[in-house]
């Protein structure tokens, strides 16, 4: 009935895995490479999440907090319930319209650079509740990066997400934040630039 | 006051002995706790790199069936989409012409079909309705992606390939015996 049984191997038998170094020239005694891409290493391996778990998806992240899956793997270990401090907010379960001005507080006390991960069918588009009182999608209020679909989705594809979120801080430029065309996306959700 | 069980204790706010003083004995507890750990095998797994086993039965990404000699069985009667409470399905129906009856099982099909996956609540429903055997869920999960046009699914996911089939026959026998039970 079940699938296929992998075996869990035993702390001895496991490979640790370590991330990749970025490109650059490599001599004797000395290595150089980007500025970008020593940040972005730095970014994508140390992301702070702000879990906003308003429903079942938020049982599901804590499923993948937990040691079956653990996301500390990914440089998540700490989560900040403090938005000052967070890289990652990961909004999972139904915002209702009036928690909308909420989350969007939420977004705008977080520090540059942020990302927004949107978990489960909820928060994504609303889910089964096309009601009067549901945000359809919290794409109406904030930019979301990372979509991850389900109701609630598996750890799995949470950390899938985690994983695409890595990808985005660790290829981005380091002038990024402070382009036009990043602060006239702001600008189209109403959210002040300084 | 009456008391509502015979479960309460009373509190003792007694003096602690030296042994409790000290705390190193509650502390080498806790500690050899820790250390018990240290030789058990982890219980993470690795994900990306490993794999957990799911349940085969496992509600997933949709596939729409081809039939043995792969005509698509979908004849667009609206029965899913009319199921789904999520309203994540649409279609168009088109008439089969002549010189098309090696792609569609009967004379009405779908011509475009799509989910939209962020909507869709991976509940059933749409499998339960369909009268044609034609929609079912696989233990496939949907992936994260970065913007929102790509989670509408089109024939193009949905439909599966003729040299490739998905096995759908664990959701069959699954659903055959929830009926007769």
């Amino acid at each position: 009935m079940f699938g296929k049984k992998v075996p869990l191997s035993g702390r001895n038998k496991q490979m640790v895995k370590i991330v990749d170094q970025p490109e650059g020239y490599e001599g004797q005694g000395f290595f150089a490479t980007s500025l970008d891409k020593v940040i972005g290493m730095a970014r994508a391996n140390s992301l702070w999440p702000l879990p906003f778990a308003t429903s079942c998806c938020g049982i599901e992240f804590m499923a993948t907090m937990g040691s079956n899956y653990d996301l500390a793997r990914f440089g998540s270990e700490r989560l900040s319930f403090t938005p000052r401090q967070a890289d990652l907010l990961m909004v999972m379960g139904t915002i209702s319209k009036k928690m909308a001005p909420i989350l969007k507080q939420v977004y705008d006390q977080m520090a540059e650079p942020k990302w927004v991960l949107s978990v489960g069918a909820c928060a994504c588009s609303g889910g089964i509740f096309d009601t009067y009182s549901v945000l359809q999608g919290i794409d109406r209020v904030i930019p979301v990066d990372v979509y991850v679909p389900g109701c609630p989705p598996r750890p799995e594809q949470i950390i899938e997400g985690v994983i695409k979120i890595q990808e985005l801080a660790k290829n981005e430029s380091l002038r990024r934040r402070n382009s036009d065309e990043y602060k006239r996306m702001l600008e189209s959700y109403n959210i002040e630039t300084k | 006051m009456e008391k509502l069980s015979n479960r309460s204790k009373l509190v003792v706010n007694k003096e602690m002995s030296f042994k409790e003083r000290i705390y190193l004995p509650a502390i080498l507890k806790g500690m050899s706790i820790t250390l018990k750990h240290f030789f058990k095998p982890a219980a993470t797994v690795k994900y990306p790199e490993q794999t957990r086993p799911m349940s085969s039965i496992y509600r997933g990404q949709h596939v729409l069936k081809r039939d043995e000699d792969g005509k698509e069985r979908c004849t667009a009667c609206g029965l899913c989409a009319v199921a789904c409470p999520a309203e994540a399905i649409t279609m168009v129906a088109a008439e089969r012409e002549k010189g098309e009856e090696h792609l569609y099982r009967e004379e009405k099909y779908a011509s475009t079909y799509e989910i939209n996956m962020l909507r869709c609540i991976f509940c059933g429903l749409c499998e339960e309705a369909c009268p044609k055997q034609a929609i079912f869920l696989t233990d496939r999960i949907v992936d994260a992606e970065f913007g929102r046009a790509e989670f509408i699914y089109g024939k193009d996911k949905l439909v599966e390939p003729v040299d490739e089939r998905v096995d759908i026959s664990q959701r069959q026998i699954w659903s055959y015996n929830n009926e007769n039970a």
